[in-house]
């Protein structure tokens, strides 16, 4: 029976509806004669509270509003890899074929492919208990990636037939299962989803491996987690877009589901661009195979905006289930917090704090659960890791935005605004950031890195920490005041801000830095520290140290010695040790 | 789409409510003419089945309960185009007011446009000199961009988009296919009359269009201007590949606009009774900057906003500089110094730099000199706060050095005359030159072997 109504009132995105009682809280619906995606949000006495996932004008009273009968839902299938989206799950690359570089409003589009061919290995034989979540087939939907078909999670029994391996479309069946009250289902390649449901998962898991980015100051000083959350807050150009493409770029996850929520076109477009030309450092594959991108800028119509967040989340979830290590960037919460707002405020609800919504807590909360490591329905582990930016307005970290999702991350990356000035990239300040996550990934770091890894990192925050307290001093005196044995502190935080926290993105070997290498330069600095105490407890002028150039040498080594000649390490250990061993031995000729 | 319906049900503010509207569509434009005579023109916000929220473009002065008729036009605010708009003036919302006639429409385009497809955009990389050392070696302007400058009252950001406008060198840009799109919200006669001047001063008026809502002209027309304005720049930029460039002025007064609008409709204030909807309201304009993987033309806008107070963490200034790609500030002690250009380099920024700068397009030494020059400049700030506190004389040599860098910086690279047009390669020599006051050591953002053939040891 088909549900419909007629468009009662318009305002934004926001279209009343009238004429039916049926709607269905969350159902999907088709506005007006073009039949524009909307879905329903309120139902009160008279009216039905539609939001418009496209541009209203041009809608008129009256005209026909018809339910789809479905909670706004996304189809999970091989094709999702190297794709780029919209905020619900349509190709940009259909859709401008359909309608040019312009996207036009109320388009027909396929969500996926149904007419590629793809290689299917089926798995599953007749006979076969299987219940959802059991993989009964697969595909390589990339080089690099192998696409589990799953039976879909409310379908379990025995499977009655097959097909065999072969080249099938996304909607082709390739197996039928029949449950205990002997109903069939065909199982196809596709499966459909609502978005804000949580697909189901055995059990949590602690989070216990490190998601490795290859960014020092992330993965020694505040190490990101497997199935973990983390929030980059920071004002505008202080590097949040280029931390997410860091991120994206060369953290160990085997998918990158990257959400483009309200930011600039241009931005998607580089992604695209400069993920396909790059190779993945472990696969040797380009990176746009193990990468989707949903993409809803800033100037695509703002209901969608909210939308997307939930979409990426399904489609990370989905490949958490194959038993994969899923990582999403969502770029930038605050615009899907914004678009919350815009749409809470044409409901006229009651504003909490700057205007946004009462349930924006509830709403971020709900989001970030569900990143976690989790056993899957079919027994395989997966993980999901969330990295939201956050644009705080004015920059100001005490905004409704930020201070919320504080509550629900475990790792808070803060960017900088005077370190940005000053051009130190990753502009990510260490003394106001903090992971929780240090105490769980301790031990992999201890087993896989070296067991003094933990040690040296809390000797690197100390430096930083004591840097901090002397600049108060320096502000007020100067530094040419403090005795040695202070000023070879400001040295040799100088050496780590310089020579291991900035971390050049447009240089071929500093962009990526393995762990083993970060571990090897913070060995290099605080030996260079210990040495160097040696040399101040003798009396002798730490000005005749720097002059010897070791610091510069050691700030440089970022540079000089490349990803897969660690052993070039030894040289500078050697290095250090002749310095300080010079600088000793020079003094000791002058008192003689 | 001929009946007409009398009389209002109420009015307030730029709104008025007509009662009883039937088959009216969604943002549909509607012209409301009085008894005296005089049209108007609306357009429909707000829409339910038996009224329709108008918001009056000339506003809602003099019109009564009774006095008027409204009739449907069954189109969205539409703006004629064609290759003939080249050197004309229009109002606000896109009437000629140049004496020179109509224009013959190639045809009629809904001013709110469509959203550009990040698929169809390509990525700008090529830089356009702009003749100003502080733009082109720190900021580097690149064509398809989005840099606004973030100014205050008082301040000659006018002057320097007159500059940027006149010397801009945009490679594939000739006279043909260059043309200005100046679109003035809410300035004084007196700003507009300075463009108009210019432009003819320059001998460039014949490239120009220009939309001038003035700050006595509607508050609701506000709204229109910049997007007749880049509905226009998309059609020549897009259908007849021309590089255009978009000055925009003054942004606050638009968003001003908005929030007046906003306010009378009662919608909940977000920060500083701005709607809500700010950011996405700016963006669709913003974004509208950019160029496509087909056809040669490009849109850079350079959109001008007066810092209420000089404040960048204002939400209009906050909100842009999320959507825009960088920016170029302005500062008020530097212009009190007697430096103009007065651009302060330390929160200027060009996000699109990094891929348009360098060898095979600007020089290989660019990206090096650039990052030097700022890490050293805001050193300098750190240095003259300690000069500040235990005076000159007790800083070390090197923090001396860097002091007179800093004073180099502003008077010799920053500064330059009104008309003085530097290209790139004078722009990275005097950069040189300002770094070599520097002890080598102190260079540590540099690649050693630049430094090595422009700073032999």
């Amino acid at each position: 029976m088909e549900i419909s109504g007629i468009i009662y009132s318009i305002n934004g995105p926001v279209v009343k509806v009238s004429g039916s009682r049926e709607f269905k809280m969350y159902d999907q619906v088709f506005v007006g004669n073009e039949r524009l995606i909307g879905e329903v949000i309120g139902i009160g006495e008279r009216h039905t509270v539609v939001q418009v996932y496209e541009n209203t004008t041009g809608l008129k009273v009256g005209e026909p509003v018809v339910s789809g009968q479905k909670s706004m839902s996304v189809i999970l299938a091989p094709g999702i890899l190297g794709g780029i989206f919209d905020g619900i799950e349509r190709p940009l690359k259909v859709i401008e074929q359909q309608s040019g570089a312009f996207i036009a409003r109320g388009l027909q589009v396929d969500l996926l492919d149904k007419k590629k061919q793809w290689q299917v290995e089926v798995l599953a034989r007749a006979g076969d208990k299987v219940f959802g979540g059991t993989v009964v087939a697969q595909t390589p939907e990339t080089p690099q990636i192998m696409h589990k078909i799953m039976v879909p999670c409310h379908i379990s029994g025995m499977v009655k037939t097959v097909a065999p391996s072969g080249a099938y479309t996304i909607t082709d069946t390739i197996a039928t299962v029949e449950d205990d009250s002997g109903k069939t289902y065909d199982i196809r390649l596709m499966q459909e989803w609502p978005i804000r449901i949580p697909r189901p998962y055995k059990s949590r898991v602690n989070v216990r491996r490190p998601l490795m980015t290859g960014q020092r100051v992330i993965d020694t000083l505040f190490p990101l987690a497997k199935g973990g959350t983390a929030a980059v807050p920071g004002g505008f150009g202080t590097g949040k877009t280029m931390t997410q493409h860091q991120l994206a770029k060369w953290s160990d996850a085997d998918i990158i589901v990257y959400i483009g929520c309200g930011e600039r076109g241009n931005e998607m477009t580089q992604v695209l661009e400069e993920f396909t030309s790059l190779v993945d450092p472990r696969s040797g594959n380009s990176l746009m195979d193990r990468t989707t991108l949903i993409a809803n800028t800033s100037n695509m119509p703002v209901a969608a905006r909210e939308a997307s967040i939930y979409t990426g989340i399904t489609l990370a979830e989905y490949y958490r289930d194959m038993g994969y290590h899923v990582a999403i960037m969502a770029d930038s919460t605050s615009r899907w917090a914004e678009a919350l707002r815009e749409i809470s405020g044409r409901l006229e609800e009651m504003p909490a704090e700057e205007g946004f919504p009462a349930y924006l807590s509830s709403r971020l909360a709900a989001f970030y659960e569900r990143a976690g490591y989790v056993n899957n329905l079919n027994g395989s582990e997966g993980s999901i890791t969330i990295i939201g930016a956050v644009s705080p307005q004015g920059g100001d970290f005490s905004e409704p935005v930020t201070q919320n999702t504080k509550r629900f991350v475990r790792a808070f990356l803060a960017l900088d605004r005077m370190l940005a000035y000053s051009r130190h990239y990753p502009a990510i300040n260490w003394l106001t950031s903090y992971s929780e996550y240090v105490s769980e990934v301790r031990h992999w770091y201890e087993d896989n890195v070296d067991y003094r890894f933990m040690d040296y990192r809390t000797r690197i925050i100390a430096v930083l920490q004591e840097e901090a307290n002397l600049n108060e001093i320096v502000k007020l005196i100067g530094a040419d005041v403090l005795p040695d044995d202070q000023k070879l502190i400001l040295e040799i935080a100088r050496v780590i801000r310089t020579g291991f926290l900035q971390q050049n993105a447009y240089h071929a070997s500093d962009t990526f830095v393995p762990v083993k290498k970060q571990f090897l330069m913070m060995d290099m600095i605080l030996r260079l520290y210990d040495r160097a105490k040696t040399v101040v407890l003798r009396n002798i002028p730490i000005a005749q140290l720097v002059a010897t150039g070791i610091f510069d040498e050691v700030v440089a080594i970022k540079y000089t010695v490349d990803n897969d000649s660690l052993d070039k390490f030894d040289e500078f250990r050697q290095k250090i040790d002749d310095a300080c061993g010079k600088v000793i031995a020079d003094n000791e000729v002058i008192r003689r | 789409m001929n009946v007409e319906y009398l009389g209002l049900k109420s009015i307030s503010g730029s709104l008025v409510v007509v009662e009883g509207i039937r088959d009216a569509s969604f943002e549909e434009i509607v012209e409301i003419k009085t008894t005296d005579g005089e049209e108007r023109m609306g357009k429909i916000i707000e829409l339910a089945e038996d009224y329709a929220v108008v918001q009056v473009y000339e506003g809602t002065r003099a019109l009564s309960l009774t006095n008027t008729v409204t009739r449907l036009t069954g189109r969205p605010m539409e703006v004629g185009v064609s290759k003939e708009i080249l050197g004309r003036v229009f109002d606000g919302a896109g009437r000629p007011i140049d004496g020179l006639g109509k224009i013959f429409a190639d045809k009629y385009l809904d001013v709110n446009g469509k959203p550009m497809n990040p698929v169809s955009r390509e990525y700008p990389r090529n830089y356009i000199q702009t003749g100003v050392s502080a733009i082109d070696g720190l900021t580097t302007l690149i064509r398809g961009q989005k840099l606004p400058i973030f100014s205050g009252n008082g301040l000659p950001h006018d002057e320097l988009a007159m500059q940027i406008a006149t010397q801009a060198k945009i490679e594939g840009a000739d006279n043909d296919n260059f043309a200005i799109i100046f679109c003035a919200m809410g300035v004084s006669n007196d700003v507009a009359d300075y463009f108009r001047t210019s432009f003819e001063k320059n001998g460039v008026l014949q490239r120009v269009v220009m939309f001038l809502n003035l700050s006595n002209d509607p508050v609701g027309e506000r709204i229109i201007t910049p997007r007749c304005a880049l509905t226009v720049a998309e059609y020549l930029a897009f259908e007849h590949n021309m590089h255009i460039l978009v000055i925009m002025t003054d942004m606050t007064s638009y968003a001003e606009a908005l929030r007046e609008i906003s306010s009378s409709q009662n919608e909940i204030p977000s920060r500083k009774g701005f709607p809500g909807y700010l950011y996405s309201d700016l963006a669709s304009m913003y974004e509208r900057a950019g160029m496509l993987n087909r056809g040669t033309g490009s849109i850079t806008q350079i959109p001008i906003l007066s810092m209420p107070n000089d404040d960048i963490t204002h939400p209009i200034p906050d909100l842009t500089g999320y959507i825009t790609e960088g920016q170029i500030v302005l500062e008020r002690n530097l212009y009190q110094k007697g430096i103009y250009p007065p651009v302060s380099i330390l929160p200027s920024l060009s996000r699109l730099m990094k891929d348009g700068i360098g060898e095979g397009f600007t020089r290989k030494d660019h990206p090096d000199v650039a990052n030097q020059l700022f890490a050293a400049y805001s050193n300098v700030q750190e240095v003259r706060s300690l000069a500040s506190v235990i005076g000159e004389d007790e800083l070390g040599d090197t923090d001396k050095k860097y002091l007179q860098f800093g004073r180099a910086l502003e008077n010799e690279l920053i500064a330059q005359a009104r008309d003085e047009n530097r290209d790139i390669g004078q722009t990275l020599d005097l950069g040189w030159q300002l770094l070599k006051i520097l002890p080598r050591e102190e260079l540590s953002r540099m690649d050693t072997k630049i430094l090595d053939e422009f700073y032999p040891a």
